[in-house]
């Protein structure tokens, strides 16, 4: 019984450490290859265009309302201490240093992760990289490098755009509809939001947040079983890895980053 | 300057197995130059697993697989890119290119493997689906082209590069008596016009031997049969006979192995 135990603990570990091995090897080949400018280019557009661009309107969405309810929280308890002018900078600071990131990267995770697991998965179910194999030309180039890519530039613009729709979000409900002061809430904010400090911090944060999100998905694809339960197990696996990843990975970045600040 | 050799696939005492499941176990197949040879056996016997180890997407447990002379199991990856950018091949599916047109499809492979201008491209890709009679479907999704229209699309990718040897993987599955009769023809016409040779996996007696210059049978991991057509048709092997003329019994039991039918129905087992 105990044997059993130690072999399933054994046997799953390594498991576990072929994977990120076969991850590492498949993505590091992928990316780091000759670069072809015309065409790499206009594949990386394209990409950027699918995870990019189509991630955006539910970017806008969630950053508008999740800026609104900060706003609305964020009022009803400065305001017991008459302390509503700090509003602006509670909301610029809650989404720049760690709701921006986090937030963005988890949506990004849901709507492009998946999307792209899903995609290279029924690539491979019917035999679209095969046939690129057979006709010579490597998928991993072709398919997997624009799309990671795509993530690691899309991801990080994408935190940048729903900071900004939720500031605008807790302006809208703070000032024009609790009636906080106008100045007080730009003022506020501009003074305690260091440039260095809280917005490049927190584009580190989602670039780190983009490179483990396209790895995981695109290996995921990759990996996935041929069938529609392997590619549905793949996508939900996509999804739950980011989301353990970044959650894990905001805490020790937070800890470098704005410890003692 | 080096000759020829009369068989452009050389595949000698062949062992792969997939998990504990033995697939090949000392194959031995020669695919003679400018013929349509073709590979046929029952379902899962490794028909289609053979291809894609003559296409080195699997790597064989023993043997060697020599393509034009080379052994393409000691190729490195930059050789055997290289070496497929001269073979063909048809997917079951088609395996279309699902975000491309029908033109983009049939110019991949020149757009990839050459820098040829783009109204030469145009030109080719025009003829290779001339060829296959689809040049008016070119600005088509492949998402509005019917299963037999499909396989047609990927025939032109597969010739856009003139390859050396096309191999068809079941071709015939799944399309109408039209459809089949369309791709049937097409093969063998290609074969002869282009001067190219074709290696069809296929369980489709009447069809196959149709259009085959040479069969090979495979069977349990080992080639049980070869010949001409007629040849496998007039044998007096009882596999061989079995097998080509479609009988439910003979070495290939109807009847999956199991304990005797009495102790099933009155035995302890019994429900």
């Amino acid at each position: 019984m105990l044997v059993t135990y130690f072999y399933n603990v054994g046997h799953r570990t390594i498991s576990f450490f072929e994977d990120v091995g076969r991850a590492s090897v498949t993505i590091f080949n992928a990316i780091f290859n000759k670069p072809e400018f015309v065409r790499g280019t206009a594949r990386l557009i394209k990409q950027i265009y699918a995870v990019g661009v189509l991630s955006l309107l539910v970017i806008l969405v969630s950053g508008f309302f999740i800026g609104m309810v900060l706003g609305l929280q964020g009022y009803t308890i400065l305001s017991k201490f008459g302390a509503d002018q700090a509003l602006g900078e509670l909301i610029a600071l809650s989404m720049v240093r760690e709701l921006g990131p986090v937030i963005g990267a988890l949506l990004f995770a849901g709507r492009a992760g998946s999307a792209l697991t899903a995609e290279i998965g029924l690539m491979k179910t019917t035999e679209q990289l095969s046939s690129m194999e057979m006709m010579g030309i490597d998928p991993l180039h072709r398919i997997i490098a624009p799309r990671f890519w795509a993530g690691q530039i899309s991801l990080p613009i994408l935190t940048l755009i729903f900071n900004a729709v939720a500031i605008i979000g807790g302006y809208l409900v703070g000032v024009v509809w609790l009636g906080v002061d106008d100045g007080a809430f730009w003022g506020n904010m501009q003074l305690s939001v260091d440039f260095r400090e809280d917005v490049v911090n927190g584009i580190i944060k989602s670039t780190v947040f983009a490179a483990v999100i396209s790895w995981i998905a695109v290996f995921q694809g990759v990996d996935s079983i041929p069938t529609s339960e392997g590619i549905s197990r793949a996508t939900t696996r996509t999804v739950v890895y980011s989301s353990l990843c970044i959650l894990g990975l905001d805490f020790f970045l937070t800890a470098v980053m704005f410890r003692g600040t | 300057m080096k000759a020829e050799s009369a068989n452009i696939v050389e595949i000698r005492n062949l062992h792969f197995r997939r998990g504990a499941k033995v697939i090949f176990d000392g194959a031995n197949l020669d695919i003679p130059r400018g013929k349509v040879t073709a590979i046929m056996g029952p379902s899962g016997c490794g028909k289609t697993t053979l291809l894609r180890l003559i296409g080195a997407q699997y790597a064989p447990d023993a043997g060697s697989i020599l393509i034009d002379g080379k052994d393409i199991t000691t190729m490195s990856k930059k050789e055997l890119f290289h070496m497929r950018s001269h073979l063909g091949m048809l997917f079951q599916s088609g395996a279309l290119f699902t975000d491309l047109s029908v033109f983009e499809n049939v110019a991949f492979p020149l757009r990839e493997h050459t820098n040829l201008p783009e109204k030469m491209i145009y030109d080719l890709v025009l003829m290779k689906l001339q060829a296959v009679g689809l040049r008016g479907a070119h600005t088509l999704m492949p998402q509005e082209l019917s299963g037999g229209m499909a396989r047609r699309v990927a025939l032109a990718r597969a010739i856009a590069l003139d390859p050396d040897f096309i191999m068809y993987d079941e071709p015939f599955t799944g399309l109408d008596p039209i459809s089949m009769g369309v791709l049937v023809q097409l093969i063998r016409l290609l074969n002869d016009a282009l001067g190219i040779t074709s290696i069809l996996v296929s369980h489709d007696i009447h069809e196959t031997i149709g259009i085959a210059d040479h069969v090979y049978l495979i069977s349990n991991g080992r080639v049980v049969g070869s010949g001409s057509p007629e040849d496998l048709m007039n044998s007096d092997d009882a596999w061989v006979r079995q097998f080509m003329q479609a009988l439910p019994d003979g070495p290939v039991p109807f009847h999956y192995p199991a304990q005797s039918y009495a102790d099933d129905l009155w035995g302890p087992q019994r429900c």
